[in-house]
């Protein structure tokens, strides 16, 4: 049960094999049993998933079901539910129950989902190893001594030691990506506006993205076709045609370009991630693909580029954290400004104030032109060398980060290494487009390795297509944690 | 460029941080690390290009200028750390 497709659990639903209540029931057990040491949750409301579950019952008894009716899915701690906690991984969020749904909760109520708990991140999704979290770090499931990845390392962590069968994120710079690359899961970030951002609490508007978490291809595309669609409540979402996502993973391979960028398999690739990557990239040739190989000249700058645009979005995005309409508020303050700062200073943990600073700072008087507004423009220099690599592929293919999971503590002390990590994966979020992660082996100590995809602008049925195509011959995504209890 | 203690304890103001002698002192350590790689940037010239705000060129959405939202105030405010009559509590401004 705990290792079903989305697919699977559904048809055992519609044949009344088991109900949503009982299915919730496994998935909240395994939690209990593995959540202790994993830390992939921050809270379990078992009262508020079993009254879902019951009205998800109800409406499978009346036939009106949905491909998701029914199952359970771990919403990342970002997206506000009603009437949950929703924290964002701060403290200064610690005691915000939310008044009002997110529009992709809101979508995953209306086809009767069941939220099974809210997962763990990096404190306001800043972070690539979930140790900015004030709920502690999440801890690998491959590995104890390793990082999930993050900011989604919650959500990742609970997918892949099958805590949920599948899981919401957010991907700003690699959060969907890394942690679904480093906990061996699929993970795939929409093209921007696509996902509504109404109800996800805002790091950097520009770039933040949600997508879903899942162990399969298969399974994004059905979580993907809940997820999309036009929300007049976000200001940037797009309207569209609705599609299914699913319509293409049966096609075969064959006519499919890959670009290979050469900077990406240039210097600073483990050997092990590289060995993996490249051994994938060998089963697409089997499957009728032809590579061919690219130039994304300007990769380098990505990093410093999203470096000065997240955090000053960020920095413009945080200051609604002040102390007097919802969240955390110091309490000693001798006046308003005193009140603030405190408020700010207790509030945030020490990566979140480092990014406000760094983003207070680029849009200070007098550093404007030379920090906000060139990388706005190395931005428009990043989105271009895509719009070139793709007269030449449809897909562009890679590794999702460096090297395989860190461990716990190794980076959390140096932010810049920490920084680096994000190397393959910002340039999709600079550029606006869609990209995911599949497993495709294991590195260095049996730690997963994942192979980034990426696409032109609202090619996610292309993409889940070819993900889908490699994991029907090869099985990288079926495996889980061996160290885990059968439930 | 080189960044003192000084201007972190400016931004910190601006941003509305209350920011110790000790912890100033360590943030400017790591931002002169992360500036140092922020001023890769500065190698490219970039004269002729337009700078890229958002990830799809869209116009912004108009609405009808119709209300659209109940009042919620009483339950939006019951999350708040201080409410009196229906008003937000903070310390005072004015004498």
């Amino acid at each position: 049960m705990l290792n079903a497709s989305l697919k699977q659990l559904a048809a055992q639903l519609l044949e009344k094999k088991i109900s949503s209540v009982e299915l919730t029931e496994v998935f909240l057990k395994h939690i209990k049993t593995l959540n202790p040491e994993l830390n992939a949750f921050i809270t379990i409301n078992e009262e508020m998933s079993f009254a879902q579950a019951q009205v998800a019952d109800k409406m499978i008894a009346s036939g009106q079901t949905h491909p998701l009716t029914g199952i359970p899915v771990a919403q990342k701690d970002i997206f506000c539910a009603k009437g949950w906690l929703t924290t964002c991984g701060s403290k200064m969020l610690s005691n915000f129950i939310s008044p009002y749904d997110a529009t992709v909760i809101e979508r995953f109520n209306q086809v009767g989902a069941v939220n099974i708990g809210k997962t763990n991140m990096d404190e306001f999704a800043m972070g690539s190893s979930n140790e900015t979290s004030y709920y502690g770090p999440v801890k690998n499931p491959w590995d104890p001594l390793a990082v999930p990845g993050g900011s989604s390392g919650g959500s990742a962590c609970a997918v892949a030691a099958r805590m949920a069968p599948a899981a919401t994120a957010t991907d700003t710079g690699g959060s969907i990506r890394q942690p679904a690359a480093l906990c061996g899961i699929s993970g795939i970030k929409p093209t921007y506006g696509l996902v509504s951002r109404y109800g996800m609490i805002a790091f950097a508007s520009s770039l933040d993205q949600g997508g879903p978490m899942a162990k399969s291809a298969e399974d994004l595309a059905l979580l993907l076709n809940v997820m999309i669609g036009f929300d007049a409540r976000d200001s940037t979402s797009l309207q569209r045609e609705p599609e299914d996502y699913a319509r293409d993973l049966d096609k075969p391979l064959e006519q499919l370009r890959i670009g290979l960028p050469k900077e990406y398999f240039a210097q600073g690739v483990s050997q092990d991630v590289a060995n993996a990557v490249e051994a994938a990239i060998a089963e697409f040739r089997k499957l009728g693909a032809t590579t061919v190989e690219i130039s994304l000249p300007n990769t380098q700058l990505s990093i410093p580029v999203y470096y000065v645009l997240a955090p000053a979005e960020a920095s413009s995005n945080l200051s609604r954290f002040d102390g007097v309409r919802y969240g955390y508020r110091a309490s000693d303050y001798t006046d308003l400004e005193d009140m603030y700062k405190k408020t700010r200073a207790q509030g945030f943990g020490a990566e979140v104030k480092r990014r406000i600073l760094i983003g207070t700072y680029v849009l200070s008087h007098g550093y404007y032109d030379a920090y906000y507004l060139q990388a706005q423009k190395l931005r428009r220099l990043i989105a271009s060398d895509f719009t070139e690599a793709f007269k030449q592929c449809d897909v562009i293919m890679g590794p999702t980060s460096p090297a395989v999971a860190f461990n716990l503590g190794e980076k959390s002390g140096d932010p810049l290494q920490m920084y680096l990590s994000d190397i393959y994966t910002s340039a999709a979020n600079l550029a606006g487009l869609p990209a995911m992660s599949i497993p495709v082996g294991l590195g260095d100590k049996n730690r997963p390795v994942g192979l980034h995809i990426v696409g032109n602008y609202f090619r996610e049925a292309q993409m889940l297509n070819i993900a889908h195509q490699y994991q029907q011959v090869t099985d990288w995504h079926l495996r889980a944690p061996a160290r885990l209890p059968e439930a | 460029m080189t960044l003192s203690v000084d201007d972190v304890k400016r931004v910190a103001n601006l941003a509305r941080i209350e920011i110790s002698e000790e912890e100033s002192q360590q943030v400017l350590i790591q931002l002169s690390g992360i500036f140092s790689l922020i001023e890769q940037m500065q190698a490219v010239d970039t004269s002729h290009i337009e700078p890229m705000s958002h990830a799809q060129d869209m116009i912004q959405r108009l609405r009808e200028d119709v209300v659209t939202e109940s009042d919620q105030h009483i339950l939006f405010q019951s999350i708040a750390p201080q409410v009196e009559a229906s008003l937000y509590l903070v310390p005072k401004v004015i004498e």
